[in-house]
C-alpha cells in the first residue's frame, strides 16, 4: 500500500516528529511504500541541518536524512512555510538574496501542490501535528 | 474511519470532539492521548460511553513511556507502531484530531 505522511510540528516540540518517524519506519518495515513525506507549518523546522542537539539526545533532523537516504524517500518542505521560518536551499538563497543555506540532506523545497499530489497518489495520508 | 487522538482530554477537547462528531469506526489514542484511557480518569467514562460506537486502541509505547500501560481501561486494545500501520491500512480513511 502507498502511504504519505504530513508533519505540521517542529522537532523537539511535543512528539509529532518522533511519532511520525517511528510510524514511517513501521510503514517501511511492513513492506509498504512511502510516496512522500511533506513538512508544513512548523514542521519545516525538521529540515534545518544546523541543529545541534546534545550528544545523548536523538538527532531528529539527521534521523530523517538517514531514513530518506536508506529508503530513497521523497521529503518535501513547503516553500512558503520555509521562507517564513528561514529554511533555505541554494535556489531560495539566490532568489531572496540570502547569504546562507541550511536545508538538510534528503529534503527538497517545493509547493503545496506536492501535498495535494501526495493525497491523490497515495492510498493513505496520515497527519502528525500539535 | 480511523480517528487518531494525540492530546490528553485534560489538555484539549480533541477526544470530546472526536467522540461526538465522528461516525464510528475506530479511535486510536497516541502520545498524550493515551491518558484518556487511564483507569479511573475522566477520559475513561467518555470512552466507556462511546465503546459501542468505536473500536478503541492505544499506542503501547506511548502508554509505557508514561508509566500507565498497566492501568489502561478494559476494552482498549494496545498496539505497537506496526499495529498503528495496520489500523491505517485497515480503515479506508484516517483523521488526526489536531
Amino acid at each position: 500500500m502507498k502511504f504519505s505522511i504530513l508533519i505540521n510540528e517542529g522537532p523537539y516540540t511535543h512528539q509529532a516528529s518522533d511519532t511520525a518517524y517511528q510510524f514511517a519506519k513501521a510503514v517501511l518495515a511492513k513492506g509498504h511504500e512511502i510516496f512522500r513525506i511533506f513538512f508544513y507549518n512548523d514542521g519545516v523546522n525538521n529540515a534545518t541541518r544546523l541543529t545541534t542537539p546534545p550528544q545523548d539526545d536523538r538527532n531528529i533532523v539527521n534521523r530523517w536524512s538517514k531514513l530518506a537516504e536508506e529508503h530513497k524517500l521523497d521529503m518535501v518542505v513547503c516553500v512558503a512555510a520555509a521562507q517564513r521560518r528561514g529554511i533555505v536551499d541554494e535556489g531560495e538563497a539566490k532568489r531572496n538574496g540570502k547569504d546562507a543555506t541550511n536545508l538538510a540532506a534528503g529534503f527538497r523545497i517545493s509547493g503545496l501542490g506536492q501535498l495535494v499530489e501526495a493525497g491523490i497518489q497515495s492510498d493513505r495520508l496520515v497527519t502528525f501535528g500539535d | 474511519m480511523l480517528n487518531i487522538v494525540n492530546k490528553s482530554p485534560l489538555d484539549r477537547g480533541s477526544l470530546d470532539s472526536c467522540l461526538q462528531a465522528a461516525d464510528g469506526g475506530a479511535v486510536l489514542l497516541i502520545e498524550d492521548g493515551v491518558y484518556g484511557a487511564t483507569r479511573g480518569s475522566v477520559g475513561e467514562a467518555k470512552l466507556k460511553a462511546a465503546a459501542g460506537k468505536f473500536k478503541l486502541y492505544a499506542l503501547a509505547p506511548d502508554a509505557e513511556a508514561r508509566g500507565i500501560a498497566d492501568r489502561m481501561t478494559d476494552g482498549v486494545t494496545m498496539v505497537d507502531y506496526g499495529g498503528f500501520v495496520d489500523l491505517v491500512a485497515e480503515y479506508k480513511t484516517c483523521q488526526s484530531w489536531l
